[in-house]
């Protein structure tokens, strides 16, 4: 027992303990939404959705799914190239989990408490860019490209107007580090900056929701995957586990943007009614189950819009939301000298 | 230490790797191992592959990178001054305007150039 305890104090041995958590949350979490998706689409569409496998409302379909990927045969194109082919989904499942890093479950537990956090958030989230453009060029397929070029063009417009949605936050608050920022909106839910800075973080969480949707290659921004039009956009040739990383990577990100959204302008991890069910356990339900809500709107939004053009794509990106988001920072600004 | 603080990271990358490669080699073992020229040829609707796939693709692509580079070092460069705008008060934020317009004046030429019109 005193051994345990000597091996848990080491710092190293901590830190990755630390650093295993969030992917005991993402593999179940991602589970859950793959089937939660196909259930809210049903719904929404007035059927049932996978009603046989595991028994009450299908609800193993996805563990069924997995088992099948995993039954697969690992296809690698003749004519792609072989190692850049093999390495994109290792980059894309980093990009995103590394992400994970800075992001605040609660007042006890972040991965990391680097003072660049959000920061840190933006950068590394990129680099999801550079995985798909990898493993679409390296397939040699013209769908693949056309979604990675699509892709690519839309994820490094999207990330100006979202980094400066975030900027206003940082503005209020002085500080880089999450953790800080979630301090900063203690109290009853009319604390949160999305309510109570109103309006400038209200239209700044607006803003920077529609870029995170962009961000995650969702409805109504999801031109790089148009099934319709491009089969499957960056992963067509992909199969087996690779394809699986790839779709683990896309619902870690989805998780990831709703968190930052909650950590930005929902108060995280603090609780809705000041410090009644507060405290580091309630601050891991406060949070998840936030963040649940979040993937539950993107869903929401996924069945409800149609997918956009690409050059009304980039109209409303680079003539509606940039100037917005530009007024924005500046009557921030304004504000906070006339504040002081 | 501030170098400690970057340890976790470190080791978040090299987990999500090491998962990674478990999930690959996982898919190798159970999986079959029939390949075929079919199989192998590159998926294009049913279609035999025409050319390459690697053929040029519209130069508004290219405008667009450009463009993120441009306004993504201006962004850069806010990041730092929103963290300290408090403490540098009205001198920080007219210098900002500033800065600002100076990023207005480009952002007004390359809308008048036409470089966002996408058709």
């Amino acid at each position: 027992m005193e051994s345990i305890q000597a091996i848990l104090n080491n710092p190293y041995v901590f830190a990755a303990l630390m650093a295993l958590a969030p992917l005991l949350w993402i593999l179940p979490y991602a589970l859950f939404a793959i089937w939660f998706e196909r259930k809210v689409s049903a719904h929404m569409q007035d059927r049932l959705g996978p009603m046989r496998t595991g028994g009450w409302h299908g609800w193993s379909q996805s563990i069924a799914d997995l088992v099948k990927l995993l039954l697969k045969e690992d296809l690698i194109p003749a004519k792609s190239k072989h190692g850049l082919f093999m390495l994109a989904p290792y980059v894309v499942f980093v990009g995103s989990y590394a992400a994970y890093a800075v992001i605040p479950f609660t007042s006890a537990y972040v991965g990391s408490e680097i003072n660049v956090g959000i920061f840190y958030f933006v950068a590394v989230s990129s680099l999801v860019v550079v995985g798909i453009l990898m493993g679409a060029w390296s397939s040699n397929n013209k769908w693949s490209l056309f979604g990675a070029m699509r892709s690519a063009a839309q994820i490094v417009s999207y990330e100006i107007p979202g980094t400066l949605a975030i900027l206003a936050v940082v503005m209020v608050v002085g500080s880089l580090s999450l953790q800080d920022i979630v301090r900063a909106q203690e109290g009853w839910f009319w604390n949160w900056f999305v309510f109570g800075k109103f309006p400038f973080l209200f239209i700044a969480f607006l803003i920077y929701f529609l870029c995170s949707l962009a961000e995650v290659n969702r409805t109504p921004f999801d031109i790089p995957e148009a099934e319709s039009e491009l089969v499957a956009g960056y992963h067509t040739e992909y199969s087996g586990m690779r394809f699986a990383m790839f779709y683990l990577a896309e619902y870690a990100n989805m998780f990831a943007v709703s968190a930052v959204a909650v950590t930005l302008f929902f108060g995280g991890w603090q609780s809705p009614f000041g410090t009644f069910l507060s405290g580091p356990a309630w601050g891991v339900f406060w949070f998840l189950s936030k963040g649940m809500g979040f993937i539950f709107l993107q869903m929401w939004l996924r069945w409800t819009l149609p997918r956009l053009r690409v050059d009304q794509l980039m109209y409303v990106n680079w003539k509606v939301l940039m100037p917005f988001a530009f007024v924005n920072i500046i009557f921030v600004g304004l504000w906070m000298m006339i504040a002081q | 230490m501030v170098l400690l603080d970057y340890v976790p990271i470190f080791i978040m990358v090299s987990l999500a790797g090491i998962f990674g490669l478990v999930l690959s080699k996982a898919s190798e073992i159970f999986g079959p191992k029939k390949p075929n020229p079919e199989k192998l040829s590159t998926y294009e609707s049913g279609m035999q592959p025409i050319r390459t796939a690697r053929e040029r693709f519209s130069v508004k692509f290219y405008l667009v990178a450009m463009l993120f580079i441009l306004f993504d070092v201006e962004i850069v460069f806010l990041y730092p001054w929103a963290a300290v705008v408090r403490e540098l008060r009205l001198f920080g934020f007219i210098e900002m305007l500033i800065f600002v317009a100076v990023l207005l004046v480009g952002y007004v030429y390359i809308l008048k150039k036409g470089a966002l019109r996408w058709d």
